[in-house]
């Protein structure tokens, strides 16, 4: 059965369509062009009024990616991070010495660059040579605190919490279990994880207090904040997920927003860039935007697919990037 | 939907041939792409274009029970090579030598990411005939790794001689009676024998006739035991097969054709699983429910279940319920007590 929410309004009809030809597996926005990261190799890059290009980045598959304003940073089982620009322009940032996968990236305030390999988390600074971390399990996720150079790494039983620059040795968070993946609120308060399990845990940095944020029926592979810190959008689930982190105690003791229930699996979300509106992308090949004030839906892409795989917004907010498992893609026109 | 990526695990204890095995799989003209999982990355003599090293990290799960555990590289090494899918058409997971095979299996039920891109093709254990006998004294892995299995490669039987190669059959079907023997050299196997075997495919489970006495009634548990000596006991049957029983680990089958009531069975098995879980290695099972007119098949991995209605039963097949549990040290009187008290 597919999804087409007949009775919602519609921006379908602004989709600028892409066949991808491969897997995409990220997406993101350098200004107004497309980026999307395709499985293996290449990148395809899609210009707001040019033809698409595809440039090779990586000798193998492209395992991560994360962006700022002006690079798309990837890193591949070759061993290599690469940072590309919005003319396809590649450089080789770091080569990892024993050629292992560059399993996560991630990229910070002024430029500042991480990535890890196997259990070895690194930093670099905009300018300067990179800092090696050894982690006690393979890293999981890593984020950048919103300000300093400060390093968000989740692995097997906790979180360590690295400040390159200083003295002070790495802080670790301890939570039983394997944490996948990382996120600082934009107000750099809390930090979270998503967990093996279908969960997420929490800490507030101020007093080191544990959150617990569960009830998915997936590991929740997607997290994105809303504008200004106020929600924490997550997939793994038919609905999205939205947990309230207004207050000073952030979720804890509360029930999430529950919105946009579907057939299938919520797979990524997108919280747009300016507005309390979530993109979010489902196993079926459906996206909606929801408001999360009153969740009023937009019909962004039927469900009628492969399961979404990327979801981007360009910093405006005006364009919406998507991508699928089986290679459909395409730019959605909100200007 | 795509088809899933079907995964073989090679186990089996130091020396015993594994390597060997990987190579022969990996050598013969099949038009089969494989990417491979291996311990030890760089090791000598493995030709093949993708190739990733493992790190074997078990992760217990944040839920309380020490048994449900994943392989945390696995969860990390096959969602990179799913990116790369047009590459290769299988995946073959080699482990070390004293590796449990339970996170590895348990790893594809409870990461839905992994399950829903790959599945569990088989357990494939290599055991050596020259030093199983005492492994299965002196190394725990290597009992492990034979009650695990779906199919078992008795490797090296040119080493010693046939009455001993008799014992030892007897000695791996008293741990594991329904796992598919071989006696090989070299690991000289027919590949279809270990690839494409769908040993989990919830649709194949019920292969689970024990291979060795499918002929007689002599299931283990029909037996009164006397447990005499260290090495365990046997029976002498008239085909002059002997009847080990493992002191430690075994199989318990049940049966019935009295229908079973799903209320009685599913709090009874899933109190079973949750209080032997850690003993229980691996269970199948398949069931008719009173009132159903279709199949209900099973099977777990110490505390995780899966299970799901298979097709309708056939007009004139017998509708009877089996299901067997291997493990260590299972109260066998109490299952099967649990057990007749499912039907309805």
């Amino acid at each position: 059965m597919t999804d087409t929410r007949a009775d919602i309004p519609s921006v379908v009809a602004r989709t600028r369509p892409l066949a991808a030809g491969a897997p995409v597996v990220a997406a993101h926005f350098l200004q107004e062009t497309a980026v999307f990261v395709l499985g293996e190799e290449a990148l395809l890059l899609l210009p707001r009024a040019d033809e698409a290009r595809r440039p090779t980045v990586h000798a193998g598959a492209v395992l991560s990616s994360a962006a700022n304003a002006t690079r798309v940073v990837t890193g591949g089982d070759d061993g290599k991070v690469v940072a590309t620009d919005a003319e396809g322009k590649s450089t080789t940032v770091a080569t990892d010495t024993g050629r292992r996968w560059i399993d996560h990236v991630a990229v910070g305030p002024s430029g500042a660059l991480a990535w890890s390999a196997g259990k070895d988390a690194f930093v670099r600074a905009s300018t300067g040579a990179a800092r090696t971390l050894a982690l006690p399990s393979t890293v999981g996720g890593l984020a950048f605190a919103p300000k300093g150079l400060r390093l968000a790494i989740a692995h097997y039983n906790g979180l360590t919490l690295w400040f390159p620059n200083a003295l002070t040795e790495p802080e670790r968070l301890a939570w039983k279990g394997s944490h996948l993946g990382a996120l600082v609120s934009p107000d750099g308060r809390f930090v979270i994880t998503s967990m093996q399990e279908p969960a997420l845990h929490g800490w507030r940095l101020a007093d080191r207090k544990d959150m617990r944020m569960s009830g998915y029926s997936a590991r929740v592979r997607s997290l994105d904040f809303s504008v200004g810190g106020k929600w924490l959008a997550t997939s793994g689930s038919r609905e999205l997920i939205l947990w309230p982190f207004q207050g000073k105690d952030g979720p804890m003791g509360k029930t999430p927003r529950v919105l946009a229930p579907a057939e299938v699996q919520a797979e990524v979300v997108a919280s747009h860039p300016k507005q309390d509106v979530v993109a979010v992308g489902y196993a079926d090949g459906l996206v909606l935007l929801v408001r999360i004030e009153d969740g009023a839906e937009i019909l962004a892409r039927k469900g009628t697919g492969a399961p979404i795989a990327a979801l981007a917004w360009s910093a405006s907010g005006t364009a919406l990037a998507f991508g699928a498992e089986d290679g459909e893609a395409g730019v959605i026109d909100l200007g | 939907m795509p088809d899933k990526l079907p995964v073989t695990v090679l186990t089996g204890y130091l020396g015993a041939g594994k390597t060997t095995l990987l190579n022969r799989i990996l050598s013969e003209q099949h038009g089969h792409k494989y990417a491979v999982i291996v311990n030890e990355f760089g090791e000598v003599g493995i030709d093949n274009d993708l190739i990733v090293g493992a790190d074997e990290e078990i992760f217990e799960m944040n839920n309380g029970c020490v048994c449900c555990t994943v392989r945390g590289d696995l969860v990390r090494i096959i969602d990179g090579l799913m990116r790369r899918k047009g590459k290769f058409d299988a995946i073959i997971l080699e482990t070390t030598g004293l590796a449990d095979p339970a996170p590895v299996a348990q790893t594809f039920f409870i990461d839905d990411n992994i399950g829903r891109k790959a599945k569990l093709d088989a357990v494939v254990a290599v055991a050596d005939a020259k030093w199983l006998k005492d492994r299965l004294k002196d190394a725990p892995e290597a009992k492990n790794q034979i009650a695990f299995a779906d199919i078992i490669l008795l490797n090296k039987t040119d080493l010693v001689a046939s009455d001993e190669l008799g014992e030892l059959e007897a000695r791996i079907r008293g741990i594991n009676p329904y796992a598919k023997l071989h006696k090989t050299q070299r690991c000289n196997i027919a590949l279809p024998e270990v690839l494409g075997r769908n040993a989990f495919d919830l649709d194949r489970i019920l292969d689970i006739e024990p291979e060795f006495l499918a002929d007689a009634t002599h299931h283990h548990q029909d037996h009164d035991h006397h447990h005499e000596h260290e090495d365990g006991h046997h029976h002498h049957h008239g085909g002059g097969l002997k009847h080990y029983h493992d002191e430690e680990m075994q199989s318990v089958s049940l049966k019935t054709v009295d229908p079973i009531d799903p209320d009685k069975f599913f709090p009874w098995v899933q109190d079973l699983v949750q209080k032997e879980g850690p003993n229980i290695l691996r269970c199948k099972g398949i069931l008719s429910f009173k009132d159903d007119d279709e199949r209900f098949v099973f099977q777990g991995v110490h505390m995780i279940l899966d299970g799901d209605h298979q097709r309708p039963w056939q007009p004139g097949e017998k509708r009877e319920s089996r299901i067997i549990f291997i493990g260590r040290n299972l109260p066998e009187a109490k299952i099967r007590e649990g057990f007749a008290a499912c039907v309805a």
